[in-house]
């Protein structure tokens, strides 16, 4: 379905989103900056903790830091491309959202790229700028494998976010009015998976890795990267773990458009 | 009085229709202190002791943040306010015979109220199943609610503030942002003051916000007692007129600006 | 050929009713109601009813916004709801209260945003959008971003929005609400010009019986989500418009005159109004029999108009529903 034009289609709309915000530059500047100095607010806990302690759930600053800094920029990269399916319940509140399904694309494709947020850049700045300084203090023999892992690790986690995102956006054709539902497991997986998941119980683990796959955002490529103890001596789970987060945000894509597509025919169906 | 009364039972009765909002925003909520809560687990399998604070302060602690957030607003900067001062209803507003600061605290009051049982309980609950909390006495609960109306107060007081700037400035998120990052930083709702180096921590309580999360925290957990408690309080109440003071001050240059623009 | 088909199409929703303070009530309420229709190719087609009648959820349904409970759609030989996305290419939508436009952009942008997502030829996009700077002289607020537009000149980008894709079909949602009188006497005249002159079908939801009289041949009456009436206006006016109404000034206020074959209607000091049917008397003979009871001061007699005809028909033939004649137009 998804040709050399209809890309060039949505580049367009993206485009048009962005001219849009540009027409405000002051005001879009200066929610670039707040948006930047917020979400510094999670590093800046992170960073005042380890004022403290040595070490949280085993690990080193410089290596909740890596962590942080992969799922974040993961997690921008979602936020900016994707994160716009956050507004279906304002869209089906207001009757905009039908606007969409006029148009001879797809509603989830459309919806993505009109509301495609620039000004959420910010958090990749942020994000990027302590992945760096991270990786440059983490204390690991650079390996060929180790380095490739890097950018798996980041397309993953985008991709496993995103998916979250859809599914959870998805909510709305049932109820608009629960959107916060859907921010606990966008934005509290993403602060959930700045930390070692082992500083959480086991159930709250399990369900990190089995159910809602944050797990396999940062921590269990991490893992590999900053060359820690195998899952297996923790967990039970196999080594093989530690490099399927392609295979899980796969998966994950799989369930997020099917629920998307229930969501949408329900949506067809009652048409409120 | 009774005008501001009635205005807040409206409010309160108005929140309280939005059922499926509230339970979702109170699992948020409670979802986030259990997230803050193992971080604190984590912390206190190393350390006994920070800044006086133990673990059971700690775990006590944060979930006591998510269920101050709604009541005291922290995330609500701009607001209802500045919605008013962009579509340029504030004009009607001015020439009602009503105090426009007075009605609108009436406003923020009411919604405080049913934020305080509604998003306030469930977080508060299910960490105190979960974990072992610090859950106080009588007085000490009289006390908090007493320090949470002022908090409240002062939020609102803030707020308000940062919903004047919108008379200047077009888009109003920009502002109410940077409140909100301010506000969670300095006043104790994302780590605890207790965390921060002695230098930060007594710059902190020099600033307003530590009246609206940290100080009605420490009262909660018994931090503070007799004459201690009273100037706790007084210097929240200290802080809260001088912000509504602040308000009161920066309205009649604010609509001047309306009226300059020709409203 | 018909293009646009209905045969016995059923809508209901769920509506939840609270009962008590906790416990809701589902009720199964049906906003349309076994409706068979069909519209040909370059008909200029009025649909219209009383709020709530069930027009907008036929409109939803002819786009594919949502699937119909039961029943049969056809549009241009194309299921809506299986093949949504190729018959948006082939139809055009205006919801009078909502903009395809985008917001914040000029309108040429919205202009050549809409060229790319409907993938029409650069030089046939380009002759349409001069075709229609002309016809809704839209030139002056070209550069002009949307949020900024009156509502009239935003109607005359929307109506553009909808055509520049060559479609066949118009769906138009109450396209000339809110508009004063000078923007819908020119929204009236392009919509006659469309459908005659590139052959769109226009299928046509309004409030405004205006527009009704103004543009359609045919006219569809929806009330209570059931067809009531399918005919051209001449025919309605006939069926349900048979009665004229003489309205008397008498020297002085009186009680309501007797008059064979008329019905006083209304009062008004020493005004009457008095309703007959053409079929049974004429002007003359009531004015005649008035004469003979009050002194007259003045005479004049109303035909009927096409509101009156249908508030009657609200009224009247769906007898169940005079409380539903809340038609803003009037007010």
């Amino acid at each position: 379905m998804v040709d050399v034009g209809t890309i060039a289609v949505y580049r367009r709309l993206i485009g048009a989103r962005v001219r849009s915000d540009f027409g405000f530059r002051a005001s879009f500047a200066f929610r670039l900056v707040s948006a930047c100095v917020i979400t510094g607010l999670d590093f800046a806990v992170i960073a005042v903790v380890f004022t403290k302690i040595g070490r949280l759930g085993g690990w080193r600053f410089s290596e909740v830091a890596y962590l942080y800094g992969a799922c974040g920029v993961a997690f921008s990269v979602a936020e900016t491309w994707i994160g716009g399916v956050d507004y279906l319940a304002v869209r089906i509140k207001q009757g905009t959202f039908d606007r969409v399904l006029v148009r001879p694309m797809s509603a989830l494709g459309q919806l993505a790229t009109e509301e495609f947020a620039l000004r959420r850049i910010g958090k990749l700045f942020q994000a990027g700028a302590v992945l760096v300084a991270a990786l440059v203090a983490i204390p690991v023999q650079w390996t060929t494998g180790r380095i490739l892992m890097v950018p798996v690790t980041i397309a993953a986690g985008a991709v496993i976010y995103g998916a979250v995102w859809v599914a959870t956006a998805a909510i709305s054709f049932w109820t608009v009015d629960a959107n916060e539902l859907g921010n606990a497991l966008t934005y509290g997986g993403n602060y959930l998976t700045q930390y070692p998941i082992t500083i959480y119980s086991a159930w709250l683990r399990r369900l990190l890795a089995f159910v809602v796959p944050m797990a396999f955002v940062g921590y269990f490529p991490s893992l590999y990267v900053l060359g820690r103890t195998a899952p297996s001596e923790r967990f039970g789970l196999p080594s093989v773990v530690m490099f399927s987060s392609p295979v899980v945000a796969a998966a994950a894509c799989a369930v997020a458009s099917a629920i998307w597509r229930v969501g949408l025919r329900r949506y067809r169906s009652t048409g409120s | 009085m009774r005008l501001y009364a009635e205005v807040a039972r409206r409010a309160f009765r108005r929140f309280s229709t939005y059922r499926a909002a509230t339970l979702a925003g109170a699992f948020t909520n409670t979802v986030f202190g259990f997230i803050q809560a193992y971080v604190m687990v984590a912390v206190f399998r190393v350390r006994h002791d920070v800044g006086g604070l133990h673990r059971v302060d700690a775990l006590t602690f944060v979930f006591l943040t998510q269920a101050m957030i709604m009541c005291v607003g922290l995330f609500s900067a701009g607001g209802d306010v500045a919605e008013r001062v962009k579509t340029g209803e504030i004009v009607v507003d001015l020439y009602r015979p009503v105090d426009f600061q007075g009605y609108w605290l009436a406003v923020d009051l009411g919604r405080a109220g049913f934020n305080v049982v509604a998003r306030g309980l469930p977080p508060l609950l299910a960490g105190a199943l979960v974990f072992d909390l610090r859950l106080p006495g009588p007085f000490e609960w009289a006390a908090f609610l007493a320090s949470l109306a002022v908090a409240t107060v002062a939020s609102f007081g803030w707020r308000f503030l940062v919903a004047l700037v919108t008379f200047w400035v077009v888009d109003d998120r920009g502002p109410a942002q940077l409140s909100t990052a301010v506000v969670m930083f300095f006043s104790g709702f994302i780590i605890p003051l207790n965390f921060f180096p002695d230098p930060l921590r007594w710059a902190c309580r020099a600033l307003p916000f530590v009246t609206m999360v940290q100080l009605p925290i420490e009262v909660f957990l018994g931090k503070h007692h007799g004459l201690d408690l009273a100037r706790v309080l007084a210097y929240q109440l200290l802080w809260a007129a001088v912000l509504l003071a602040a308000g009161r001050a920066v309205l009649p240059r604010a609509t001047r600006q309306v009226e300059a623009l020709g409203g | 050929m018909a293009q646009i088909e209905l045969v016995d199409v059923v809508k209901e929703y769920s509506v939840w009713h609270r009962a008590g303070r906790v416990r809701r009530q589902r009720k199964l309420v049906r906003a349309v109601d076994r409706i068979s229709l069909s519209v040909a190719e370059g008909e200029l087609c009025g649909y219209i009813g009383p709020n709530g009648a069930g027009k907008s959820t036929t409109v939803k349904m002819l786009t594919g916004i949502i699937v119909p409970t039961s029943g049969r759609i056809r549009v241009a030989g194309k299921d809506p709801q299986r093949q949504r996305i190729e018959l948006a290419r082939r139809i055009g939508v205006v919801f009078g209260q909502r903009t395809q436009l985008w917001w914040d952009l000029p309108l040429a942008d919205s202009f050549d945003l809409l060229r790319h997502v409907y993938r029409v030829p650069h030089d046939r996009h380009r002759a349409n959008v001069n075709a229609f700077i002309d016809l809704l002289d839209l030139g002056p607020f070209m550069q002009t971003p949307v949020r900024q537009l009156s509502l009239g000149q935003r109607m005359r980008g929307d109506l553009t929005a909808a055509l520049l894709h060559d479609p066949e079909i118009l769906y138009l949602d109450e396209p000339t609400i809110g508009l004063d009188v000078v923007s819908k006497a020119r929204v009236r005249e392009f919509l006659a010009s469309v459908n005659r002159d590139r052959g769109v079908t226009v299928l046509l939801t309004t409030h405004d019986l205006t527009d009704v009289e103004r543009l359609c041949t045919r006219l569809v009456v929806i009330d209570h989500g059931r067809l009531i009436h399918d005919g051209t206006v001449a025919e309605i006016k006939s069926r349900f418009g048979d009665h004229r109404t003489v309205v008397v000034d008498l020297e002085e206020a009186g009680p309501p005159l007797e008059v064979a074959g008329a019905e006083v209607v209304g009062v008004d000091g020493p005004r009457q109004w008095l309703r007959f049917d053409r079929q049974a008397t004429t002007a003359a003979a009531v004015v005649a029999a008035v004469a003979e009871q009050a002194a007259l001061r003045d005479i004049a007699i109303e035909e009927p108009d096409i509101e009156d005809v249908v508030r009657r028909i609200y009224s009247g033939d769906a007898a169940s529903t005079p409380d539903l004649r809340d038609d803003p137009s009037r007010a």
